[in-house]
């Protein structure tokens, strides 16, 4: 028993370092893409965190009670968290479904999700140290002010762990509804806007309208973003952090229930429609 | 070699009444047009498959033909599990295709002439290495298969290089390879040679026929070549408008759809009178080549040798080509 699944866990770990060697291989062959891809990842929280210093410092000190430094941290710990979690699928499913190279990944005994997580667990190994240095660099600039919490930090491992989880079952779902339209980009940008209101995209979530304070702690998108940073800058008690994680698991639960029956519906439509 | 028909083995593949309707969204240019289908869609049923029925014995090489859109990519997709049949059974290898279940994918593949399998922007070996994992092939297996593989289709040079950087021919004959590398018991091959010159699409019939001998393998195989039929396939099944037209070996299919035979005769001139044999077709340096209806071929050849200076003559059927386009021709009229 124990052995057999120690052989199944021993071809996991083969076909996913083979699926991510590809990737890698893949992805190298554009390595001046990468950078400026790269560089576009850290160019918007840098906005922000520029607009936000600057608006607070006009208004003498803080807006809402974030200083400057506050901001600084929020938007670093928010290049680095979004960077963590960040997925393209859902701008690259349509042209699978188009161009027929899901068909191809269909005929092979691996469910084509595999080599999604393949791809993001190798580009993320790869560019994180990039993203990890730029926030190092650019904190010396921007002197970002937050408590360091010993504990937090060692929760901060799982709880982006369990973010990430999130964040691609959510997408991959998404992304499925290329088997129903071809105007996945309305869905896109409704998805864009979502994550930039409630998820703590654009501005802290504490500084948004009640309202938008309510709609967040009802949705999955806080879960991805919002709640690792605030942990990594030490706001949050360790019952908080529980119930984060509690939520976390909720809604990695039922995105993936979610995620079975739009891929099981999406490949009947698919097969329905012509491959 | 083909193996022969045995109706004690069960079969490889069993289509029966195999049926696909897509529903195809249907819109009239312009904007008006465009309105009024966001309200209400309208849509056309497809029978791009209409109740065909047939079976392939474990081992047999049958070529599937039929004019563009006559079904058979549709059918294709359908034994391989892409496409769900609309209605009617299928069976291959006893797995009930649609489900897609592991251990009927392990066994089975599809090449299709435009899809890839290979990853463009890196060496095919690196996307055989990824099929290894995939396939879960044991090292020595694996190892086998590629020298075999390398060595029919000459991919030696052609392993480290990025698939973007081949030829149409040279990334043919990769995909081929990536698709066979677990030694599917089922292939299915949709056009394999197409946009390939003369060599190259010789080269991979050669190998085709060579792995159906050495794996045992049952293929079916499009194609627009009636030369890669003619190689591989005794038998061809022929499909037209999603129906089956006819289903046996080739010659039969040549001998039914055929009226006429073809007679070239070598002779010191060119007569004056031949029209008596048969129509002349052509008639240069001596080379006649007559038509002539096929019931009195026997007749004509004596009458030309007793009569003429006969040099040298043979019979030929028309060509392939001619045949196949004429059965379709007459089911379309």
């Amino acid at each position: 028993m124990i052995r057999r699944l120690q052989r199944r866990l021993d071809t996991g770990l083969q076909l996913y370092r083979q699926l991510i060697h590809t990737s890698l291989a893949a992805m190298l062959q554009y390595r001046v893409a990468l950078l400026i891809w790269l560089i576009g990842q850290v160019l918007a929280p840098v906005i922000y965190l520029v607009v936000w210093s600057t608006v607070s410092v006009a208004s003498g000190g803080s807006v809402g009670g974030y200083t400057s430094g506050d901001f600084a941290a929020y938007y670093l710990a928010l290049m680095i968290v979004g960077h963590l979690t960040y997925t393209w699928i859902m701008y690259e499913y349509d042209y699978r479904v188009r161009e027929g190279t899901l068909s191809a990944s269909l005929l092979r005994p691996l469910h084509p999700i595999h080599g999604d997580i393949a791809d993001n667990l190798g580009s993320k190994a790869m560019s994180a140290p990039f993203i990890l240095a730029v926030a190092f660099g650019l904190g010396l600039i921007f002197q970002p002010t937050f408590t360091f919490v010993p504990w937090a930090a060692v929760a901060f491992v799982p709880v982006i762990g369990l973010a990430f989880v999130l964040r691609f079952f959510v997408e991959w779902t998404l992304a499925q509804a290329a088997f129903w339209t071809t105007r996945v980009s309305a869905i896109n940008q409704l998805y864009f806007l979502a994550m930039l209101f409630f998820a703590g995209e654009l501005a802290p979530l504490s500084l948004m309208p009640p309202a938008v304070q309510t709609i967040a702690a009802l949705l999955p998108f806080r879960w991805m973003i919002s709640f690792p940073i605030e942990l990594l800058l030490g706001k949050l008690t360790p019952q908080q952090t529980l119930t984060g994680v509690a939520a976390q698991l909720v809604w990695i639960g039922l995105s993936y229930a979610l995620l079975r029956v739009v891929w099981r519906r999406g490949l009947r439509q698919y097969s329905a429609v012509g491959a | 070699m083909p193996q022969e028909y045995n109706p004690a083995m069960p079969p490889a593949i069993l289509a029966q009444q195999l049926t696909k309707v897509y529903t195809v969204a249907e819109r009239e240019a312009g904007l008006a047009a465009s309105m009024r289908s966001l309200v209400r869609r309208r849509t056309e049923d497809v029978r791009a498959v209409d109740g065909i029925s047939f079976e392939l014995a474990p081992g047999e090489v049958v070529g599937f033909l039929g004019p563009n859109g006559a079904g058979k990519t549709t059918t294709l997709k359908m034994l391989s599990g892409l496409l769900h049949p609309t209605d009617g059974q299928l069976a291959v290898l006893g797995f009930t295709p649609s489900k897609r279940d592991k251990a009927y994918l392990r066994q089975i593949t599809l090449v299709m002439g435009q899809r890839n399998q290979l990853v463009w922007d890196i060496p095919a070996i690196d996307s055989f290495e990824l099929n290894r994992a995939i396939y879960r092939l044991p090292a020595n297996d694996y190892q086998r298969t590629l020298s075999e593989l390398t060595e029919l289709l000459e991919l030696g040079p052609l392993l480290k290089k990025p698939v973007r950087n081949l030829s149409l021919g040279e990334r043919m004959k990769c995909e081929i390879a990536a698709a066979l590398l677990h030694r599917p018991q089922v292939v299915f091959l949709d056009e394999p040679t197409i946009g390939l010159d003369v060599t190259m699409q010789r080269r991979i019939r050669a190998f085709l026929a060579e792995y159906n001998r050495r794996s045992e393998a049952t293929i079916l195989l499009t194609s627009h070549y009636m030369a890669d039929v003619e190689a591989l396939c005794r038998r061809v099944i022929v499909i037209h408008h999603g129906r089956l037209l006819f289903d046996g070996d080739l010659s039969t299919l040549v001998d039914r759809f055929t009226s006429h035979k073809t007679i070239v005769v070598q002779l010191e001139t060119c007569p004056e009178k031949l029209e008596g044999y048969g129509e002349v077709l052509s008639c240069e340096d001596g080379l006649v080549t007559l038509q002539v209806p096929k019931a009195e071929t026997p007749r004509t050849t004596a009458r030309l040798l007793a009569d003429l200076p006969v040099i040298d003559l043979t019979v030929e059927d028309p060509p392939i080509e001619e045949v196949i386009e004429r059965v379709f021709n007459q089911e379309a009229a």
